[in-house]
């Protein structure tokens, strides 16, 4: 088990080709640091993001989910990131319930300018995951 | 048949190899299930980086292709092209971002390279269960749209229309010419704006092939490259374009002639309820102000207009019109604005009726301006002593940061105006001189000979000291505080993002920069297209440019738009939604989860039914089945998920 001493906080980050992924290749182009354990996945939508990717993240060793894409309103989708927005809260409240805190899991608009504001998203998040410490899933192999 | 996977690490020269180990991330991945052979390489995009592909796809029989190197969204599809070229389907390609996701987002030593195996892992994972899949050819509408009708829209207007396509030229004033029509002499040429832009005006009106809507705007857009189906909203003028051969016999009896700022002349001169925009409009037809019209706004009025327009060309009967268009490719140009300096009181605009902008001076120093080309104060002499304040609103961290990029030249020509019909003493209050282009440094030195005084200037200040205007700043050059006491304060205002540039973002599905303007594909190399195929960019919506410049890009979008017309058919990507007949128990939570109707509700087979071309592969419907009926080609629940335990680490729990 992990201890709270020598821990880098492993962030898995879903974010959309359109807005998200695009801010953070642009934080790329800018070499604006962030923790090399955020690990990126990219999917076309954050609409896309079926409630059991986060769950499986979370069994694999991920210790914070971040899921990621266009404002509201910028949708290449029409309104896809309006579904990942109403499926947030009902999702965080069933992490609750399995023990997972709620800082563990975010949904933060990004839109493909702000490779900035996506530096400093994941930066922050890992901050707040290595003061919550690793996150040991009892019974984990349930999940997902 | 196992997967049989080569993998390739590209250092990129020392940009992922100065900050990740390259060699260690082969040495890993060699060791991974099914990956047969794992390779580095300095330029993997180079043509032996490319190569070494091919050979290793032939001889070794591979049945996929990991390459880890920058963004997908620089090499996806090139690569793709090298594995179609060695036989393999295109999708059978995973990129690992390495670059831009990890080398240089990283400190050396801090993990890069541990991060850069498990993204290349998640890749490996995932191209174990890429499927071959096949792009749709459809066939393209070969006509254009073009939003915006000042001298990027025209360039790129005329430029396809000469290649002979149709091209719809949407323009919500009421005439085209957009800021280029309100300018007096254009820098460094000093040309008359209006003389050089006619020629184009009048072969945007004349041309066989462009359809010109005025007092237009694009109100809804859908489809895709190719095939674009817009819908365009037609404010009325009032008048029958056909029989107005705009006289202005209207306007002179219009009973508010001469009452109304006229929004062509900046507000310094005044127009009726009904008006010809400038002597040069194109089309040249009246205008009726339905917010300014007695008859429009209260029903009493004598309509004097009506009875002296010989041709009976007023008609107040007329309605909004909305009409579609369906077009292949679309290009925004649709202009900036003007920062307004009145929000500010240290410009002192709006409190000292001598303080113009420099879009007023154009109108002032313009032959059928206000003033008919005589720069004038309020009280109707010539101002011996003229300030030119630069950087108004722009590279300023409480509006914006940006560099306007032509105040610096701008400024320029006015003082050369003011000094060439004036003999006024100027004075330029600039930050930094900006000035980049051909010969526009000769210009410089030409203005500075003349007699025209630079003070590098900071916390510049437009105030009055005993009834005197006066500008006030810091000289930082000589180090001191200087009051200049002057007669006129031009002040160069900023070019920004129009005030709608969001809501025309959301409409198209373009992006913006982070200085609200509209945000190209890849600032250096794809200056023109967007994340939209088939919708282009031209001109100042893309950031703030100059003349040349903007009609560079106008024919740089018309260029786009016609290669996509002489292939004659664009490729449709081929991830969708896929049904799985067996597992769909007919619930229909994906008909409404679906923004594009694409999907339908098959009654016989109590199923869901995907239309393919008509559905975009967003995912909606898949995260949203509880069946799990339904998957994406290409981002299937099952390669989403190896990917994940890829990225968080975890090889051998397959």
């Amino acid at each position: 088990m992990r201890t709270k001493t020598d821990f880098e906080p492993l962030l898995v980050a879903f974010l959309c080709h359109w807005c998200a992924y695009t801010g953070a290749d642009f934080a790329g182009s800018a070499g604006i640091k962030y923790p090399a354990s955020v690990r990126i996945v990219r999917v076309m939508c954050t609409g896309r993001v079926d409630p059991l990717f986060v769950l499986k993240a979370f069994r694999e060793g991920a210790d914070g989910v971040l899921v990621s894409g266009c404002h509201p309103g910028d949708c290449h989708y029409v309104d896809g990131n309006i579904k990942a927005m109403r499926r947030e809260p009902l999702l965080a409240a069933m992490l609750e319930q399995l023990g997972i805190e709620r800082e563990r899991f975010q949904l933060v608009w990004v839109s493909a300018s702000e490779g900035e504001k996506f530096a400093r998203v994941v930066t922050e998040m890992t901050d707040t995951l290595r003061e919550l410490g690793p996150l040991n899933l009892k019974g984990g192999e349930q999940l997902g | 048949m196992p997967e049989r996977i080569g993998v390739y690490v590209c250092h990129c020269g020392s940009n992922i190899a100065a900050t990740v180990d390259v060699r260690q991330v082969v040495e890993q991945a060699a060791k991974w299930d099914s990956v047969v052979v794992a390779r580095d390489y300095k330029y993997m995009c180079s043509a032996p980086g490319r190569e070494l592909v091919i050979k290793d796809i032939r001889e070794l029989n591979l049945t996929g292709v990991v390459v880890a190197s920058c963004s997908p969204r620089m090499h996806e599809a090139m690569f793709r092209g090298v594995l179609e070229e060695a036989g393999l389907n295109g999708y059978l390609l995973e990129i690992a971002n390495i670059r831009e996701q990890c080398a240089w987002v990283s400190l050396p030593g801090a993990g890069a390279t541990a991060k850069a195996v498990a993204l290349t892992r998640a890749a490996v994972k995932k191209a174990r269960l890429n499927q071959p899949i096949w792009e749709r050819e459809i066939p393209v509408n070969q006509a254009t749209l073009v939003v915006g009708g000042g001298i990027a829209g025209i360039q790129a207007a005329l430029q396809v229309a000469n290649a002979g396509y149709l091209v719809y030229l949407v323009e919500r004033e009421p005439y085209i010419g957009g800021h280029m029509a309100q300018f007096d002499k254009t820098f460094i040429t000093l040309d008359c704006a209006t003389c050089i832009l006619t020629p184009k005006l009048a072969g945007v009106e004349r041309h066989p092939n462009i359809r010109l809507m005025t007092c237009s705007e694009v109100v809804q857009v859908d489809g895709y490259v190719g095939n674009f189906r817009v819908r365009v909203k037609t404010s009325p003028r009032y008048i029958h374009e056909a029989s107005c051969t705009g006289c202005g016999a209207c306007e002179r009896a219009c009973v508010l002639w001469d009452s109304i700022p006229a929004e062509f002349d900046e507000g310094l001169g005044r127009r009726g309820a009904v008006y010809v925009p400038f002597p040069q409009a194109v089309p040249l037809k009246a205008r009726v102000d339905g917010k300014n019209c007695l008859y429009l706004t209260t029903g009493n009025c004598r309509r004097t207009c009506v009875t002296a327009c010989q041709r009976g060309a007023i008609d107040f009967d007329q309605k909004e019109t909305v009409s579609e268009i369906a077009v292949g490719s679309i290009i925004i140009a649709t202009g900036f604005d003007v920062f307004d300096p009145g929000v500010e009181p240290r410009w002192g605009y709006g409190r000292y009726e001598n303080v113009i902008t420099g879009m007023q001076f154009e109108r002032m120093s313009n032959a059928s301006g206000p003033t008919l080309g005589k720069i004038l104060l309020a009280d109707g002499t010539e101002p011996r002593r003229v300030a030119v304040v630069h950087c108004v609103g722009s590279r300023s961290k409480k509006y914006h940061r940006h560099c306007s990029r032509v105040c610096c030249l701008s400024s320029l020509k006015f003082a050369h105006l003011v000094r060439e019909k004036t003999g006024a003493e100027v004075f330029e209050f600039y930050t930094d001189l900006n000035i980049f282009g051909k010969q526009y440094d000769e210009f410089y030195h030409r203005v500075r000979e003349e007699g025209v005084h630079f003070i590098r200037a900071r916390g510049t200040e437009v105030t009055e000291i005993d009834g005197q205007l006066a500008v006030c700043a810091e000289d930082v050059e000589l180090g001191v505080y200087r009051e200049i006491p002057v007669d006129m304060v031009i002040l160069n205002t900023a070019l920004i993002p129009r005030h709608d540039a969001e809501k025309v973002s959301r409409l198209f599905g373009i992006s913006r920069s982070s200085d609200g303007f509209f945000m190209e594909s890849h600032m250096k190399l794809d200056p023109v297209t967007t994340f939209m195929n088939g919708i282009y960019l031209a001109g100042c919506c893309q950031s703030p440019k100059d003349i040349p410049d903007s009609v560079a890009q106008g024919a740089a979008a018309a260029a786009q738009a016609l290669s996509v017309i002489a292939r004659g058919k664009v490729s449709l990507s081929p991830v969708t939604a896929r049904v799985t007949e067996e597992l769909c128990s007919g619930c229909r939570i994906c008909l409404r989860t679906c923004p594009f109707q694409a999907i339908s509700f098959d009654q016989a087979a109590g199923t869901a039914e995907i239309n393919e071309a008509v559905c975009k592969g967003c995912g909606c419907c898949s995260a949203a089945c509880p069946a799990g009926a339904i998957d994406i080609t290409h981002y299937g629940t099952g390669q989403l998920l190896a990917q994940i335990e890829g990225v968080c680490g975890n090889e051998d729990k397959d």
